[in-house]
């Protein structure tokens, strides 16, 4: 599996950490919000097909990154860097069209 | 200043290794710059810290991800989104650094001690290298100057390309022994100097 980091281009799968499902939205840290803080540690939607998740290319650059990868074909349809101020730094895809 | 030690002596042997009988398509050798600078911008002041390592080492960086370039005495590249290694024969440039680059630019990080430099060049530099690292080595993929950033079996490796058929590879000094043992392992068959 490759996944095309914006920075560092076409990495093989082995340069990156899973770091979990990217749809996961944490509850401020001093909510009691018991229900919430347990859908944030527990449910996923487990979906076979596209899913949004957090990689971090830690062999590598080291930024974290938001990839959609298809569950069924490990197809990854787009990957960004979590970060927006980092999107004027991905310069690589750019040449990788030209 | 104190004398530095390298990491390799006990494995740096000079002379022709593997099979050279038929002409060493691989030189190594170690560097050893007397100064190894990492540099991060603060989001936003990516250009500000650009102007500033140029200000010291009157080196250009080139636009694009991983861009770079080497004067033979002074490197520079990029390897991270903002980050930056720069490295010179001479000591003294986290000084340098630390009066360009403002707490309000970003940070400076000396690694003069913490890195070792190995340089791999010769026709079949390319070619060994594609053995460790699972990117390509192409020139046109990887221009002179530019730099990657990789690992070798989660061996964290920073690579610049100073010639057409040479590179230079920045390695965590307590696994630079282990590097340097492989690489000489990777270049037997199309015999190799250590310089």
């Amino acid at each position: 599996m490759l996944i095309t980091c914006p920075y560092c281009g076409p990495r093989d799968v082995i340069e990156f950490t899973y770091q979990g499902d990217g749809n996961r939205e944490r509850p401020d840290p001093a909510s009691q919000n018991f229900e919430a803080w347990n859908a944030y540690v527990y449910d996923r939607l487990n979906p076979a097909g596209d899913h949004n998740e957090i990689w971090q290319h830690s062999g590598g650059c080291r930024t974290h990154l938001r990839v959609v990868r298809n569950t069924l074909t490990h197809e990854i349809s787009s990957v960004a860097f979590v970060r927006g101020d980092h999107a004027s730094t991905a310069r690589r895809k750019a040449e990788d069209k030209a | 200043m104190v004398e530095r030690q390298s990491p390799l002596e006990p494995e740096f042997h000079v002379g022709s290794h593997g099979n050279f009988e038929h002409g060493v398509e691989i030189l190594l050798t170690e560097t050893r710059p007397g100064s190894i600078v990492q540099l991060a911008a603060w989001p936003g002041e990516e250009k500000k810290l650009i102007a500033a390592i140029r200000s010291v080492t009157v080196l250009a960086l080139p636009d694009g991800a991983g861009g770079g370039s080497s004067d033979g005495v002074k490197s520079v590249f990029g390897f991270a989104p903002g980050k930056f290694t720069v490295a010179d024969e001479a000591e003294g440039l986290a000084a340098a650094f630390a009066k360009a680059v403002t707490p309000a630019i970003g940070t400076v990080t000396d690694l003069s001690h913490g890195r070792t430099a190995i340089r791999i060049a010769g026709p079949k530099a390319e070619w060994v290298l594609a053995k460790f690292f699972t990117i390509d080595f192409a020139l046109p993929a990887f221009p002179v100057g530019a730099g990657r950033s990789t690992a070798h079996h989660d061996v964290f490796a920073q690579i610049q390309r100073t010639g057409a058929d040479q590179f230079d590879i920045y390695v965590f000094r307590s696994f630079a022994r282990s590097f340097w043992n492989a690489l000489c392992h990777a270049s037997e068959e199309v015999g190799y100097e250590v310089q």
